[in-house]
């Protein structure tokens, strides 16, 4: 059973105790008991703060969420890291958006595309040489629809113009080229670069194709934002869409390409996956075009055949019946997978800690299974996402804001959860602990997770995680009970 | 082999570092001292009198040229010149873009590490751009490089707040290392009292005035020739002043840990020679129509 509000508030207290009394003070500002009647955050957590200098965190930074979350995913762009080789070589192909195509040809994503800065690049600026490289690409790859510059940290540094470049070489090459003030020390975690790279759409990309009339739209046109494909998700989430009578004329990001994002303009609404990092990108087209968008969650059948209704309700009658009969056609699999899974997973206590969306967009999905999800936190949420959590999770559960690695072995010592779902930073330390642990972020090399299909992976990696019999081999033969007896007859 | 005696020259923009140091370091050269200048600068304008030239070929412009600096020998960036006095420029970009900071530190370290300190030196004298703007431009003066800093100052206002500002600069360094402030060299630009001044700010700084060049237009002719004073005219009387600032600094012991002065200190000092006006509390904030209307009543 989980906690209630009371013995939660306890254990935070008892974990705080350890911190000198000022970052104490601070911490506690990001931890709390669940109270599901709230509505509004802001009160009773702290969120979008600095982490405190000697503590562990789990973010990333600026770049991390322009060039990694954002732009990465996008296909048929050569995505430039400007500055020294590292940051783009360490982020290469590590994300698992897939594409369709062929690398080199028409998609460019598993490839580190780099200014390689030395220190005369520093010294004397970076400026020609970004000028060159994007005009060497564009002979190099010349199907690429646009390129991007990603300002790694001396850009920013040195006060390098890249929107100048930016402006001079799309006119050399006659494609869009972006510039992207991603610098990795600005703002507090990666949130700061999704939210540059969704400006940076909005100001180099978005209005592309606006004088363009020769795209026949349709009653039934939707835009996927906020999903990335990770393992496929998109893909699993598309063919629901178009199942119920939808036609999907974009994807933002993954698998998405320039025209797509540019002709998204015609879309009738706006699904958003990832609210955290398209947020921005979806407000301005609503204010832009006029264009609606709505939150759904395609994690397990329950939240998925709620958001189906829910995004069926904007159409005609046509788009609420196919919804209906597609919610009635996977439900046999959907039983039958429940039925498979839940009694080998019923009661099982979940401890998640990811990123800006699926501590809450998951919940759902180990409900189905007969999972209790007893604590969640975010890399790097802010208080809007916290607003949409409360509903989520039971009462009493415990939430953490950009919990340090201390905090988390300290919740996960306490409430000993069945499993833990974070990433690959957390994994191998709760690995060493005996905990089962799936990461969270790139579904452990499988996925996807998203849509009907995606149900059906998620609950075999949840049950093959859990009860994996290499958890029962943790302790040598003689250290396990009942050693005593096999010392007393030998 | 003697210790090198290493010496950082600081001061406000144009108050003459570099035409100071060049004319110093050949009062040097001439006593026999073997001398090099780093020109710290991405003007690179600290050798030029020494060199008869233009300007000199800098560090980071041949690292950009070659490549990298890996690529650069020692004798491809150091130059003699008069009295062989041995030049180096570290260089760096054009105003507006890049790092200079960053160039002034590559510049040391690939001098460091190709031994450029190895060579039988009496001293190095570092010539620094204006304003200690960034870390970069501090890299002289910390740990293993330059001990002995000489600040040039005018009896103007401005120049001696520059002063007081790269004191307290000197004094972050000088509790994490040896870099001590040697004194200030009073570049005449012929105000009021001008030597008694700078005595005194010395004396507040705990250090001295450890000369008082005059204004001479021979310092011109020469520069025009792209010489040092002492090189075109030994007999003038200005290189009589050059070498007497080398002497001094050859003599000089007072190495100290400054004591900067604070705001009002520094204005106090300026009210009482005289170069600022004391303070109206009343017109602080007030506009010309307000002080009309205020007048009229």
């Amino acid at each position: 059973m989980s906690m209630n509000r009371q013995e939660t508030e306890q254990l935070i207290q008892e974990v705080l105790e350890v911190y000198p009394e000022a970052t104490g003070k601070q911490r506690a500002k990001h931890l709390m008991a669940n109270d599901s009647s709230l509505e509004k955050s802001n009160k009773c957590i702290v969120a979008n703060k600095k982490a405190l200098p000697g503590v562990m965190t789990a973010r990333g930074c600026a770049y991390a969420g322009a060039k990694g979350v954002v732009w990465g995913p996008v296909k048929d762009v050569l995505n430039i890291s400007h500055g020294p080789v590292g940051c783009g070589q360490f982020s290469r192909a590590g994300r698992r958006n897939y594409v369709t195509g062929h690398s080199g040809v028409n998609i460019f994503n598993d490839i580190n595309f780099t200014s390689d800065f030395q220190e005369k690049d520093v010294v004397f600026g970076g400026d020609k040489k970004l000028a060159k490289l994007i005009s060497e690409l564009d002979g190099l790859f010349p199907l690429a629809k646009g390129v991007t510059i990603q300002s790694e940290c001396p850009i920013g540094l040195i006060g390098d113009d890249i929107e100048a470049v930016a402006k001079k070489s799309a006119k050399e090459i006659g494609k869009v080229v972006v510039p992207v003030r991603c610098e990795g020390f600005r703002g507090v975690s990666q949130s700061l670069g999704h939210h540059v790279a969704n400006d940076s759409l909005r100001d180099w990309v978005l209005h592309g194709r606006d004088d363009d009339q020769s795209f026949e739209a349709t009653p039934y046109d939707v835009a996927i934002t906020g999903d990335y494909n990770i393992g496929g998700d998109a893909w699993s989430s598309r063919i629901l869409l178009e199942e119920i009578g939808l036609r999907v004329i974009a994807q933002w990001s993954g698998d998405g390409s320039i025209p797509e994002m540019q002709t998204t303009r015609h879309a009738k609404l706006n699904l958003l996956h990832c609210y955290r990092s398209m947020n921005y990108i979806s407000r301005h087209m609503e204010e832009k075009y006029g264009i609606p968008w709505l939150e759904y969650n395609f994690f397990g059948p329950t939240k998925i055949a709620e958001s189906l209704r829910k995004i069926a309700a904007f159409f005609d009658d046509t788009i609420k019946e196919n919804a209906e009969r597609v919610i009635a056609k996977y439900q046999p699999t959907m039983d039958a997978i429940v039925a498979k899974y839940r009694p080998r997973l019923e009661g099982k206590r979940v401890l998640l800690f990811v990123g800006g969306l699926r501590p809450r967009h998951v919940i759902g999905a180990y409900e189905d299974l007969g999972m209790e999800v007893i604590g969640a936190g975010y890399e790097f949420a802010h208080n809007d996402d916290y607003d949409r959590t409360f509903k989520e999770l039971q009462d009493g559960a415990l939430i953490y804001d950009d919990a340090t690695s201390f905090e988390l072995e300290s919740f996960v010592e306490r409430l000993k959860p069945d499993l833990i779902g974070s990433g690959i930073k957390e994994k191998y330390v709760f690995h060493k602990m005996g905990i089962p642990f799936r990461q969270m972020h790139s579904w452990d090399y499988s996925g996807p997770y998203h849509g009907y299909d995606g149900f059906a992976i998620f609950a075999r990696d949840m049950d093959m995680t859990i009860n994996n019999p290499c958890w029962q081999k943790l302790k040598a033969p003689w250290q396990r009970a009942g050693a005593e007896t096999l010392q007393a007859v030998a | 082999m003697a210790m090198i005696r290493q010496c950082a020259i600081y001061g406000k923009g144009g108050i003459g570092k570099s035409t100071t140091t060049q004319n110093l370091v050949a009062g040097l050269a001439a006593e026999g001292k073997k001398v090099m200048i780093v020109g710290c600068d991405p003007k690179a304008d600290s050798t030029r009198l020494i060199l008869h030239a233009k300007a000199q070929n800098t560090i980071m412009q041949m690292a950009a040229d070659a490549g990298t600096v890996e690529d650069l020998e020692l004798d491809d960036v150091l130059k003699v010149g008069y009295g062989g006095v041995r030049c180096v420029e570290s260089g760096g970009p054009e105003p507006g873009v890049g790092c200079a900071g960053r160039g002034v530190i590559t510049a040391i370290n690939f001098l460091e590490e190709e031994g450029a300190y190895e060579e039988e030196l009496d001293f190095v004298f570092y010539d620094v751009l204006g304003d200690v703007v960034c870390g970069g431009f501090a890299m002289p003066i910390r740990e293993n490089k330059a001990q002995e800093i000489y600040i040039v100052v005018s009896g103007e206002m401005m120049a001696m707040y520059a002063a007081n500002n790269i004191a307290k600069g000197i004094c972050k360094y000088a509790t994490s290392g040896k870099v001590r402030l040697a004194g200030l060299i009073c570049n005449s630009r012929k105000t009021d009292r001008e030597a008694e001044l700078i005595e005194a700010l010395a004396a507040k700084m705990g250090t001295q005035m450890i000369h008082f060049v005059p204004r001479d237009n021979v310092v011109q002719r020469a520069e025009i020739r792209r010489m040092t004073v002492i090189e075109y005219d030994p007999t003038a009387k200005q290189a009589d002043e050059y070498r007497e600032l080398a002497r001094k600094i050859v003599e000089n012991k007072k190495l100290v840990i400054p004591t900067p002065l604070t705001m009002d200190e520094l204005e106090d000092l300026l009210m009482e020679f005289g170069i600022l006006d004391e303070e109206d509390e009343s017109i602080v904030g007030k506009t010309a129509a307000a002080e009309a209307a205020l007048c009229a009543a």
